[in-house]
């Protein structure tokens, strides 16, 4: 009986202001923590970049394949492409390294939680699985395109500096080089390339990805491979054709085929308004981006029935 | 309105029944041990309660569903499910950066203040901590939540005496206050036998014992008889019997206490002994049948 009236009397007393946080901050903090998981989001291009600016300078030497100071002679004149080439490597190998960060990356969003066990304090807070399966989303798809957005550029301004420093050493014209450098039309292409290509085009083998990740109990990597496997398996036997590999193939390769920046940054052509409105109006996008959506809402559903394991 | 209010509540593994049809009701501030055998259905009720689980009946927590309103309910429910669950890449300043950032309720002066009390240094990850100084992050966060419903299950598993003592003691004199409500599980019994407020046992998805202390201690009395009056002892129908050390101790349900007295030496049964009793009785009637 007692208990009862303090009961009542202290909450009387405890006049709560109830702080509103905004669905946005949660969804910022939730990124903050996949980061915080995470360090080879940002440590693993960082480090790849790094390999690659020290065998840029040490292949200087005649011999390497990447040359620093690049010898101008009057047939390399006729090429400019030549100027380009260390710089689509340097890119290629960025896009390269943060594409295998983002498969393991989700192969592993959904199903360390669960391994862990901490998926028991994830929600003991006040975030939905939504909020949760958005945020893990968003890593492969804006934040690491934009994480090798800035690796890239920052790679590509340091070789600049370099070569400049080597061939002014040398007395070579520098202007020569800088004038062959299409460096601000190559950071928008590749900045347009990483959220569009990297980003959006890509998105739906994030989705599966990271529905598999919540589904599979262990090896979450044998269970993506797996059906796509089987169906070209089944696909091959039983009607002896192969649309569905040839269907990976092209979603894999790159983007619409009419798209002319289709081989990526390999030809840093410039990047005209009907080049995007042409990626914008390819139903393949949207048709990727709906099953991408499928995906994540089987996935958020997955995280909320999925117990520890 | 009650912190929690159970009617049917029902839950299944495939054939395996977890939870066979449970009614509870726990009013605000009250501390309530939940207390079962393995697999009686424990963690299952509280996950159930917890929105981390799907069930059968009704269900509310705080006026809420917690199975459809999870995120919502644990604005005013904090829980501590076993040591472990802390993830271990953590930084302590990260782990009350995020709450910070999540959770309306949570005073970072407070956490801080529990904290400093302790030796965990902000910049250590959880793997680095022993498994005490987990529980104490743990329950220091949880502490500076300004929650309605606290949920342990478990909480001091695997901890020494020390930093179990511990555990309840800041629980009871730096958190508990009338207006929140505790709900725990555990197997150390005695432990938590000052603490609580009512007592549930749970067995095989049933709830088979539920009352609360006042009504316990002056029902439940334990005789140890002298051996000239066992006859008469079991005469007023003991629920359970047990030898200690050659002398026969009798549980009584509702027998005056005088009448006892003159039997042997008369004490409250203690939590275990009334477990013992009731889920042993269950369990070697479940076994003739």
């Amino acid at each position: 009986m007692n208990i009862q009236t303090n009961a009542v009397s202290s909450l009387e007393g405890n006049v709560a202001v109830p702080v509103v946080i905004p669905g946005s901050r949660r969804f910022y903090w939730s990124i903050r923590r996949e980061l915080w998981e995470n360090r080879s989001l940002y440590l693993a291009p960082v480090t790849v970049a790094a390999l690659f600016l020290l065998a840029f300078v040490i292949g200087h030497n005649p011999h390497a394949h990447v040359h620093i100071g690049l010898p101008i002679n009057s047939m390399q004149r006729q090429q400019p492409d030549v100027f380009e080439q260390p710089y689509t490597i340097a890119a290629l190998l960025l896009m390269g390294t943060t594409f295998f960060v983002a498969v393991f990356y989700c192969l592993e969003a959904l199903h360390g939680e669960r391994r862990d066990r901490s998926i028991l304090f994830w929600k003991s807070l006040p975030v939905s699985d939504t909020t949760t399966v958005l945020a893990k989303a968003s890593i492969p798809i804006l934040i690491l395109p934009l994480i090798t957005f800035a690796t890239v550029l920052v790679t590509q301004c340091i070789m600049l500096l370099l070569s400049s420093a080597v061939m002014l050493v040398r007395g070579q014209n520098v202007a020569e080089l800088w004038s062959h450098l299409p460096l601000w039309q190559m950071s928008m292409m590749l900045f347009f390339h990483m959220l569009a290509i990297h980003g959006l085009w890509y998105a739906p083998f994030y989705g599966w990805l990271l529905l598999v990740s919540a589904w599979a109990r262990r090896a979450p990597f044998l269970w993506a491979m797996l059906p796509p496997v089987v169906v070209g398996v089944i696909e091959k036997i039983a009607f002896n054709t192969s649309h569905f590999a040839a269907l990976l193939g092209f979603r894999f390769g790159g983007s619409p085929e009419k798209v002319p920046f289709t081989a990526g940054p390999m030809s840093m052509g410039v990047l005209t308004t009907s080049d995007v409105v042409q990626f914008f109006t390819d139903p393949g996008l949207w048709t990727g981006l709906a099953l991408t959506g499928v995906f994540l809402a089987a996935a958020v559903r997955l995280r909320r029935y999925r117990e520890p394991m | 309105m009650a912190c929690i209010e159970a009617h049917g509540l029902r839950k299944a593994f495939g054939a395996k029944i977890a939870l066979d049809g449970i009614d509870l009701q726990v009013e605000e501030g009250r501390i309530l041990g939940l207390i079962g055998p393995n697999g009686a259905g424990k963690t299952t009720a509280l996950n159930a309660i917890l929105g981390l689980t799907p069930y059968q009946g009704k269900l509310k927590v705080l006026g809420r569903e917690p199975w459809s309103d999870r995120d919502r309910l644990m604005c005013d429910v904090c829980f501590i499910s076993d040591v472990a669950v802390l993830p271990r890449w953590i930084k302590v300043s990260q782990t009350l950066d995020y709450v910070a950032g999540v959770h309306p309720r949570f005073d970072r002066a407070k956490a801080e203040g529990f904290l400093s009390k302790t030796t965990i240094h902000r910049t250590s990850k959880v793997r680095e901590l022993s498994k005490g100084m987990v529980a104490q992050l743990h329950l220091a966060l949880v502490m500076a939540i300004d929650a309605k419903l606290l949920v342990l299950d478990e909480p001091t598993l695997g901890l020494d005496i020390l930093y179990r003592k511990q555990f309840y003691d800041s629980l009871l004199n730096d958190y508990f206050d009338r207006s929140r409500t505790i709900l725990l599980t555990t197997h150390q019994v005695e432990e938590i036998e000052h603490v609580l407020t009512d007592v549930v046992f749970i067995n095989r998805g049933r709830i088979v014992f539920n009352r609360n202390i006042e009504e316990m201690e002056s029902r439940y009395l334990e005789v140890s008889v002298r051996p000239e009056q066992l006859a008469a002892a079991r005469a007023l129908k003991p629920i359970h019997v047990r030898e200690v050390l050659g002398r026969s101790i009798l549980l009584f349900d509702h027998v005056d206490r005088q009448q006892l007295a003159a039997l042997g030496e008369v004490r409250t049964a203690g939590i275990a002994d009334l477990f013992v009793a009731i889920i042993g009785n269950q369990e070697s009637k479940g076994a003739a049948q």
